[in-house]
């Protein structure tokens, strides 16, 4: 039931994606300033909020499995970290090929853009750390209290733009500036893609929480053989 | 300018594609070995027990 549920959300977030391919390359116009390839940002946009809101559920599992010593929302917090690091990989490779074009550039230390690659770090860091502690307790301990302070870095990177204006451009959507920045059929098709984003992160999110409590399950297996 | 700007947008394109869909492949493989390390390891179980 659950993977026919699973294949179901899946097929709806690539139709969707379709959908919305469809939509920005024959629909929506080119832009003024940029030309054709700001349609990137209907790329790079949802991914950077995709990756921060899996960013924010793994911080708020790590903390819960800490305090009340909860395996399972452990186990949630590194299904949503890594599945939010995919998303992380390809808001920088998008935003990257867009510099590219806009500024000359691939890349360049301004104050959004190392934030954003430290914060790839720390999540990155936080999966490594994982393998390294064999006990389960101990791992679920340490490694959740990194993935709750690691989302100081998600927030520094989400202001990094309202508290330093270097390169990285300024904020565009209506809910952060009041509107006005950006053509209400370009934020809505952001929108869009942001809602596939989250369909399809859904799935791969249940997909790696499945294989997270199979590896659990071979573990305490693995110390019964041991043990007997 | 148009056709870089053209061939740069595919380019992004692709590369958020290709991360995500690099992702999925790594998940349906990683999940076969988890069930293949699972059932070996029942098997093995069970005939310690006989």
């Amino acid at each position: 039931m659950i993977d026919k549920l699973l294949f179901g959300v899946g097929l709806a977030s690539g139709l969707y994606l379709v959908r919305n391919l469809y939509t920005m390359l024959v629909v929506l116009p080119d832009e003024a300033a940029q030309g054709m390839i700001y349609r990137i940002m209907f790329f790079h946009i949802p991914s950077w909020w995709t990756c921060f809101l899996c960013f924010l559920i793994a911080g708020s599992a790590s903390a819960y499995s800490i305090t009340k010593k909860n395996f399972r929302a452990d186990s949630l917090a590194v299904a949503v970290t890594e599945v939010g690091l995919a998303f992380t990989f390809v808001g920088l490779a998008t935003g990257m090929i867009w510099a590219k074009i806009i500024w000359g550039i691939w890349w360049t230390w301004d104050a959004r853009l190392t934030w954003a690659f430290i914060t790839a770090l720390t999540y990155a860091a936080y999966l490594m750390m994982r393998n390294m502690i064999p006990d389960p307790s101990e791992r679920m301990r340490v490694s959740g209290a990194l993935n709750v302070f690691s989302f100081a870095s998600v927030v520094i990177c989400y202001k990094a733009i309202d508290w330093w204006r270097t390169q990285h451009p300024a904020a565009v959507m209506s809910f952060r500036t009041g509107g006005g920045n950006i053509d209400p059929a370009m934020e809505g098709m952001t929108y869009h893609n942001f809602f596939a984003f989250i369909l399809l992160c859904t799935v791969m999110v249940v997909v790696r929480l499945r294989q997270e409590e199979t590896r659990r399950e071979i573990e305490g297996l693995r110390r019964l053989a041991y043990a007997g | 300018m148009d056709q870089r700007n053209f061939t740069y947008m595919f380019y992004g394109f692709a590369a958020a594609w290709l991360i995500l869909a690099i992702y999925v492949v790594s998940l349906v493989s990683r999940g076969r070995k988890l069930q293949d390390q699972l059932e070996t390891l029942k098997r093995t179980l069970s005939q310690e027990k006989l």
